[in-house]
């Protein structure tokens, strides 16, 4: 179960709108227990894929350490990241399943012609094999 | 020589929960063959079918990325550190 607010979510459809015809990408910060994880924060992040930005994202790992030092001194994990997919399902394609890592929450939303729609959540399985869906609870009055 | 592995909050569930771990190895390379070896679970998330990193696999001896240096064979001296960096990527479309 991934917990994102209403206002997180508000502001990840706002980030893959604007981005739009692009993907966009970005990390979740949060904390997990036995409810679950619970995303606090966001980091928008641009996305280094200059050749071909339409259909892939790339966060470098040196944005990834410096996410991870934000989200460590505030107390926050990394829970995992967000991206876009333009004009195309709320689903991990083969090429996401392929450069994925274990454990990491992976937050999809479609963007249709221009429009945020689906969001969806996923975590790779420990063998590679395929994504799990992880289930959204979107509240109001969350933290965040 | 004895060195520490950084190992990144994804791969932490199949080490035991441990954030650095102490390996010994003359090159990178072996450093990395002790590591899975002891930590079998970790080898399919670090490499590829045919035995290399993966490309979204980052590694640095102290601050310096192996493939700047001499990858798998780059040297190591007893109280290097060995970090492990995830690239972050995917697409929509295959």
């Amino acid at each position: 179960m991934l917990n994102l607010s209403q206002d997180l979510t508000e502001r990840i459809r706002a980030h893959a709108a604007q981005s739009y015809p692009y993907e966009c990408c970005g990390a979740l910060l949060g904390t997990e227990n036995g409810d679950g994880r619970t995303v606090q924060d966001l980091v928008m992040l641009d996305n280094q894929r200059d050749d071909s930005p339409r259909n892939r994202f790339l966060v470098f790992p040196e944005d990834v350490l410096r996410v991870e030092k934000a989200a460590r001194e505030r107390g926050l994990d990394v829970l995992g990241w967000y991206h876009s997919h333009p004009d195309a399902p709320a689903r991990p394609s083969e090429f996401d399943r392929q450069h994925a890592w274990p454990w990491y929450s992976y937050l999809i939303v479609s963007v249709e012609a221009g429009e945020p729609r689906r969001m969806s959540s996923w975590r790779l399985t420990d063998d590679r094999e395929r994504f799990d869906a992880e289930e959204i609870a979107s509240q109001l009055g969350m933290p965040g | 020589m004895a060195v520490k592995v950084m190992i990144p909050t994804p791969l932490r569930p199949f080490a035991e929960r441990q954030a650095a771990i102490d390996v010994e190895g003359q090159t990178v390379g072996e450093a990395l063959d002790a590591l899975t070896s002891q930590y079998g679970d970790l080898r399919r998330h670090l490499y590829g079918d045919g035995g290399q990193l993966r490309s979204f696999v980052n590694v640095y001896v102290n601050e310096e990325d192996i493939r700047d240096l001499q990858k798998d064979l780059t040297p190591l001296r007893d109280g290097d550190t060995i970090t492990i960096v995830p690239s972050i990527a995917g697409g929509s479309r295959d």
